[in-house]
């Protein structure tokens, strides 16, 4: 019983391991857009910050979406 | 009448309450918390510059003398300030009839730039980054975007400065 525990938790765990590093690769694109809009935006092309920031937002929901799915996968692995 | 006492565990559980298997969760829960909160820092961060440049007027700036017509030699260089007294601006006679004024801050990292004559290019000593002598456009080095050009106009026998454009095909 506590091995099937143990196993479980593992599993868990490589899951949210997963999970973790989908919302860094997220994260890394949103940084490499907030730099390169800058850029854009100084040197006088405006016009791009509004797809940037409505990328910057979808990007936000799939970490949060992702975030989510870690609790969930948490509260079942320990259920 | 004796009062029962609860019965306790060893000490070290009651100080260290949480299970190792446990902890490693909340420890990667807490994690995936903070790159959400950063995330949302970077959307705070292009929805800021978004309002800013939707915002944020251009202002108007005043015709300034510069030069005289005569007063640079072709292939010479005149360093004015403009739009304010502290910028820094560098005005380039190309031909007889011909000028071209840029701002003399790189936009890598604000070192004074320089027109070498020689290679006809604008040259920061910092990192060695090469602009356009024509356009500004970057042309070489770490600047990601080209110089300021400052508009210039000939009146009456006098080089003005107009104002400022940040696109080089403008």
């Amino acid at each position: 019983m506590k091995a099937r525990r143990l196993a479980a938790e593992r599993r868990g765990l490589t899951a949210i391991d997963g999970v973790i590093a989908l919302i860094v690769l997220l994260l890394v694109v949103q940084m490499w857009l907030l730099t390169a809009t800058l850029e854009t935006v100084l040197a006088g092309h405006a016009e791009a910050a509004l797809p940037a920031a409505i990328v910057s937002g979808v990007l936000l929901l799939s970490a949060a979406g992702l975030a989510l799915f870690v609790r969930r996968i948490d509260r079942d692995a320990r259920a | 009448m004796s009062a029962q006492k609860p019965e306790r565990g060893p000490l070290w559980r009651e100080e260290l309450p949480v299970n190792a298997g446990d902890e490693r969760y909340v420890n990667r829960r807490q994690f995936a918390k903070f790159l959400v909160l950063t995330s949302l820092a970077m959307f705070v961060g292009n929805a800021w510059i978004f309002l800013k440049s939707r915002f944020t007027k251009v202002p108007r700036l005043p015709a300034v003398p510069v030069a005289g017509i005569d007063e640079v030699a072709i292939g010479g260089v005149k360093i004015f300030n403009y739009p304010g007294p502290e910028d820094a601006c560098l005005l380039i006679r190309k031909g007889p009839a011909e000028w071209v004024a840029f701002s003399q801050k790189c936009t890598h990292l604000s070192c004074a730039v320089y027109f070498a004559k020689e290679a006809n290019r604008i040259e920061c000593p910092c990192h060695e980054g090469f602009f356009s002598a024509r356009d500004g456009r970057v042309l070489a080095g770490p600047p990601q975007r080209p110089l300021p050009r400052i508009l210039v106009e000939s009146r009456g026998g006098q080089l003005f400065a107009t104002g400022i454009s940040l696109d080089p095909e403008a």
